[in-house]
This record gives structure tokens, sequence and C-alpha cells, in this order.
């Protein structure tokens, strides 16, 4: 126990002693939350959408207004007018503009003889996610126009109502539990990663095996040392993240200590894992060839980027894909 | 009886022999030292007996227990420097040590102490708080070196403690060494590729080369052994009639040559050369004015063994391969 003790003092010590080493692994998760919280946090806004009117009739007028309402309130897109359709093509295909909403010629008069009205949508389909957002922008404002309008009565259609059982929380809270859990990783990462084969190809762990300490004390005492910095990464990422994501009430002792529960079991498990793989490592090169990719493996299907499956809440994040199946559950009354 | 009993030690990694059917002995208190070339086995001779390897044949002793089955009991008993430089750069001299003391079990109002005695010793008490990545290659190694006697062990192991040393560290490491082997009554197995070292600093020395155990002996015994080629300069006070020609009957003198009152002799048997020639000067009535004798060097000794010479085989920044440690056995 004491040899033990012994290396868990040293690791503490050598991370006391390393300023830049707290800086990175505390600071840069906080960094990330901050970017891609508000990167990817909110709708997409202020496309530039060009409006080509041919009909200047007064449905057409109506459902120009239909879209600087949708404009005022939303402000997914602004409207810009254009004289003909041409040039706003060309805007198009230039960048200037995300998409072009063409009312042809007869569009009024198609609509007062009953006939099936034509508009058009052109967009920018070389981003997927921009082209969506406008698309279904696009189809709610026809449907309503369709609806409220006196001119045309539509077959009532089959209304889905969608029911959200947790309360809507933005992106930023949503990848909170990313950033602990990725504070959590890099403190693994550097220490059980980097460190450890970094010391054992310099001789450090010759030299500790030569004294009475086994292989197993040995790793084991590594491996609590790194679990514990882990855990005051993740407690300092929990408190401060809160904070900047505006969790009501950050320092709630007892969230806090439903936290502890999470993120220690996380942090001995990252750490474990670090070791199998780098125990028989020597190359001092392979975890950081390694740990790039590792990263992304990591943080890609934790459903923080790319949703992976119906599960709506910022939970499941990266700690659910090594944790237990369902942290969200468990989790989601820490805060 | 023999702190170290080395018998018939051999050790392969797959196809290769590290090291061939090695026997040796080391009394209490005796400096013994490996010599040999880059690759000779002598780290892993060393691996061996401090329990980081267990052979592939044979068995060892160490402090009178073996070296496989009561490993502990030896790790106890020995103080390791490896080769590699193992101090903890960010940690200072004394955390460095008392780590150590921590993993040796010594009790803590013990601990101080004796960190405080042997940094003393190893002339780094006003550096205890500094960092060691502050510290020169030299200080570095004293501070290994005290740190491997933290629980004052009786018998010492150092793998190549002066390679890479400027030539006053070197000297510096070797005396700390050998005042610390008196205060403390150790025993020591040192290897080296610094012949010189080697011949000044050990009682005995065991010449290695491709895992086998070539030669054995003290450096004097291992020089005489040889059929050398001592020189002998010498210079007297006056010059009888026919003085070269009594130089030349001189006992196992080869060849005589004179140049300015100075005769260079070369001999096959130094010592015995120079007593013949006292007993001349006295017949003869003259007296010995200079003698320099340059006797045959542990290289020499290399030479005649391996068939080649020691310098050309080695190299100061040897790779340290430590893929071995986490194997399974
Ligand atoms: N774990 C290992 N696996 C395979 N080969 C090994 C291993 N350890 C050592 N060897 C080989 O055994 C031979 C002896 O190595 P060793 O380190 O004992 O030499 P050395 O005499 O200490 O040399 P140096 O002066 O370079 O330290 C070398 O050829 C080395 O490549
Ligand atoms: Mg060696």
């Amino acid at each position: 126990m004491q040899r033990i003790l012994a290396i868990i003092e040293r690791d503490l010590r050598k991370f006391q002693r390393s300023p830049a080493l707290i800086f990175t692994t505390l600071v840069f998760p906080l960094v990330q939350l901050v970017i891609l919280g508000y990167a990817f946090g909110g709708n997409i806004r202020n496309l530039k959408l060009g409006v080509v009117d041919q009909d200047h009739g007064y449905e057409a007028i109506k459902l120009r207004e239909m879209f600087g309402a949708v404009e005022a309130t939303a402000r997914a897109f602004v409207t810009i007018p254009y004289d003909d359709l041409g040039s706003a093509m060309t805007d198009l295909r230039n960048g200037r503009l995300s998409a072009v909403v063409n009312i042809p010629p007869d569009f009024t008069r198609d609509i007062l003889a009953q006939k099936d009205p034509q508009i058009g949508l052109m967009v920018d389909n070389t981003d997927n996610f921009v082209a969506n957002t406008l698309e279904s922008a696009f189809t709610d404002i026809v449907s309503d126009f369709y609806k409220n309008g006196v001119s045309v009565r539509v077959e009532p259609t089959l209304q889905l109502e969608t029911v959200e059982v947790y309360p809507y929380t933005p992106y930023i809270q949503f990848l909170l539990p990313g950033a602990i859990a990725l504070s959590i990783f890099i403190t693994a990462m550097i220490g059980g990663g980097i460190i450890f084969i970094d010391d054992k190809a310099r001789g450090l762990h010759e030299g500790y095996l030569v004294t009475p300490i086994t292989k197993a004390e040995l790793i084991l005492g590594f491996n609590l040392a790194g679990a514990f910095k882990g855990v005051l990464a993740g407690l300092v990422l929990t408190v401060f993240g809160s904070l900047i994501a505006g969790i009501a009430d950050p320092l709630d002792p007892w969230r806090l200590c439903k936290m502890l529960m999470l993120i220690a079991p996380a942090s001995f498990a990252f750490i474990s894992m670090m070791f199998l793989m780098m125990v028989r490592t020597n190359d001092p090169l392979v975890p950081r060839a390694m740990f790039g990719v590792l990263n992304t493996l990591l943080f890609f299907p934790s459903g923080a980027i790319y949703p992976i499956n119906a599960f709506p809440t910022w939970r499941s994040c990266s700690l659910k894909s090594i944790l237990s199946p369902t942290p969200s559950t468990v989790s989601r009354p820490c805060f | 009886m023999n702190d170290i009993e080395v018998e018939n030690i051999t050790m392969r990694f797959g196809a290769f022999t590290a090291v061939n059917d090695v026997s040796f002995r080391v009394g209490h208190g005796e400096t013994f030292g490996l010599l040999g070339p880059n690759g000779a086995g002598k780290s892993t001779l060393i691996r061996i007996l401090t329990t980081l390897l267990v052979p592939t044949a044979g068995s060892a002793r160490v402090g009178g227990f073996d070296v496989v089955h009561s490993a502990n009991s030896v790790r106890k008993s020995i103080g390791v420097i490896p080769q590699a430089m193992t101090s903890d750069l960010d940690l200072s001299a004394e955390e460095n040590m008392l780590i150590f003391a921590r993993l040796y079990g010594v009790p803590g109002e013990r601990r101080r102490r004796s960190v405080r005695d042997l940094l003393e010793a190893v002339q780094l008490s006003e550096w205890a708080d500094k960092p060691v990545r502050t510290f020169s290659g030299g200080m570095r190694r004293r501070l290994e070196i005290a740190r491997g006697l933290v629980h004052e062990p009786k018998i010492f192991f150092l793998d190549e403690p002066t390679t890479g040393l400027d030539p006053v560290s070197r000297v510096a490491v070797w005396e700390m060494l050998e005042g610390l082997k008196k205060e403390r009554d150790l025993s020591i197995l040192v290897t080296t590729h610094y012949l010189d070292e080697a011949d000044k600093l050990c009682n005995r020395v065991a010449i290695v080369d491709h895992g086998r155990l070539v030669a054995l002996d003290s450096p004097m015994k291992l020089k005489a052994s040889i059929p050398g080629n001592n020189i002998l300069e010498v210079s007297f006070s006056a010059l009888p009639e026919g003085w070269l020609e009594t130089l030349k009957q001189l006992p196992e003198a080869q060849n005589v040559a004179a140049s300015d009152h100075v005769f260079r002799i070369v001999s096959n048997n130094g010592p015995r050369t120079t007593v013949g020639l006292f007993e001349a000067a006295r017949r003869a009535g003259v007296t010995v004015a200079s003698l320099s004798v340059q006797s045959t060097t542990l290289d020499d000794v290399f030479m005649h063994y391996t068939g080649r010479q020691l310098r050309d085989t080695t190299q100061d920044n040897a790779v340290h391969d430590m893929s071995y440690l986490y194997q399974q056995r």
C-alpha cells in the first residue's frame, strides 16, 4: 500500500509541476464546449433567399408577406427581391444566395382558376444541412399559405403532433457531458498514454521495478493516480462548463455528488482502457499516432455531432459510448 | 559467504543467445567489474541478477537469495542503478529519493535522515530541492547512486554508471562510489566499457564478449597473463662501459634502444625486467635517475582474448530497449 501511495504521490506531484498540462486538460475542453456549443447551437440563421416575383398578383404578394413574417421572427433567412430569374440564378450559382424562390407569372391566375399553382425552389445543395433547413422552412410556409389562404380549400391532411419527452435543451448543454468526458479523456491520454510510454522508454519503470514494488502495484498506482487526475479534470469541467452552458445552480452539492459518481468510474474506465492499450507498447510515437483517431472515434459516434439514435437528450454524449447503456437515465437527474 | 554467485547462467531471446553459460562469484567487499563492448550481454546479466529477467538456464544467488525464487528478498537487499538515467526530471533530487525510500519501505523517521546523509555524501545537498531537469549528467548519476542506497543495501549493482559523462564527472562519480563503498561496506558489481576504470577501481574484472565470459581475474593478473609488450623508459646517473649490452641481457628484454641518455627497453614482462634492471644497476654501481614503465593495458588483454580492440566496438550512446519489462514470462 505504501508503495502504491508512493507512485500515486509521484504522479500527482508531476502533474502539479506542469501548469501547461493542467491548462490543456482543463481549458481546451472548455474552449471546445464554447466553440462547438455555439457553432452547432441554435438554428441556422440569415440564409440569403432570393425571391423572384414574376406574378405581382394578389396571391404572390400574400406569399411574399408570409416569407417576410418568417424572416422577421425566426430569422432563418433574409429575403432579397429579384426582378428576373436569370440574375437570381447567377447569384445562386456564385454562392451569393442559398436558395431562390420563383413565383411564376400565372401564380395568382392559377389559384383563382383553382388550378394547381406552381412555385419553384432552387437550393444550393452543396450543403445538405442548409438545403434541408430551407426546404422544410419553405414547405411550412407553403402549407400555411394553403391552410390560411381564402382562395384555396385543401383537403385536411393528417397532422402529426410531436411530443417532446424532455424539455428543450440548448445544444451547448447537450454538449457539456461531452466536454467533461473529453477532459477526462485528455488526462487519460496524456497521463496514461504518453507519459507512461515515455517513462517506460526512458527506463524509469526499470528503476522502479528493481525495488520491491510489483508490476501490478506499479500499474495500479499509475492507474489510481490517473483516475484521480481524471476526476479532478471532470469536476472542474462540470463546474465551469455548467457556468458557461448556463445550467441553473452549477454548484448544487447534490448534483456534484451525483456527477462525481459518474465521473469517477468514467475516469477509471478511460485510464484502464489506456493502460490496456499501452502496457505492451514501447514506441513513444504510437500513442501520439493513435490518439487523434481515438478521439474522433469516441466523439463522433457519441451522438454529439451526428445523430445515431433517437436519444434526443444532451445526456447521450461521449460518456454513453464508454459507460453503461443508458447513462442518460442515470445522469439526467444530475442536471 | 559470497555476495553474488552466478552459476552457468544462459539467457536466450528467441534464437539469439545474449548470455552464454556464465559463472562467477563476487566476495563480500569486492568491486567486481564486467567489461565488454556493446551488446556483450552485460545489462542482460545485471537484469537477471536484479530479478528483472528470468534466465533461460542456470541459477544465481544474490545476498544468499535465489534471484528467481526469492526475487523479493533479493530486491530488498540490493541497490540498482540501471544503465539509462532513471531519475524523474520533474521532481527534485530529494523527492526522487523519498519516493524510492518509500518503495523500499524505509520507515518515515529514518527516511529523511537517510536521504539527507546520502545527498551530503554525493555532494548534492545544495541541490536537494532543485528539479532534476536542471542537473548535469554527472549530477544525475550521483543522485542515482545516492538513490540506490536509500535502504542501506550491502550489494550494489551499477550498469555503466559513467558512460556518456565527461572525464571530470567520471572521476567524481568513481571517487564518490569508492568513498561510499568504504563507508558502507558495500560489494559492488559494475559494468563498464572504460578500460582505465575497470583497471583502477575493480578488484577483479570479468571480460565478456558475445555473452561469454572470456577471462576473469584481477586487472594485474589479467595483464600479466598475456605475453605483453611493456615499455620501460629509463635513464641513469652514469653510463658504464658496455651498458647497452648489459641492458640487452636483462630478463625478458626484447629490444633496447638508446636516445639522448634515455633507454627504451621493450619487455615481455615489465616487472621482471624492472627487477633485473635494478639488480644490474646496483652491481654496476649506478643509480636509476628516472624510470617509467608503460604496462600492458586491459585493452591489450581484451585484444588478446577477443581478437578485437574494445574501443573499436563500443559507443557511448547505446539504445536502451525496455520492451522486455511488461512481457509475459
Ligand atoms: N529483450 C530482449 N529481446 C531480444 N534481444 C535482447 C533483449 N535484451 C537484449 N537483447 C540483445 O542481447 C544482447 C545483449 O544486450 P545487453 O543490453 O545485455 O548488452 P550490453 O552488454 O549491456 O551492451 P551495452 O554496452 O550497449 O549496454 C544485445 O544484442 C541485445 O540486442
Ligand atoms: Mg548495457
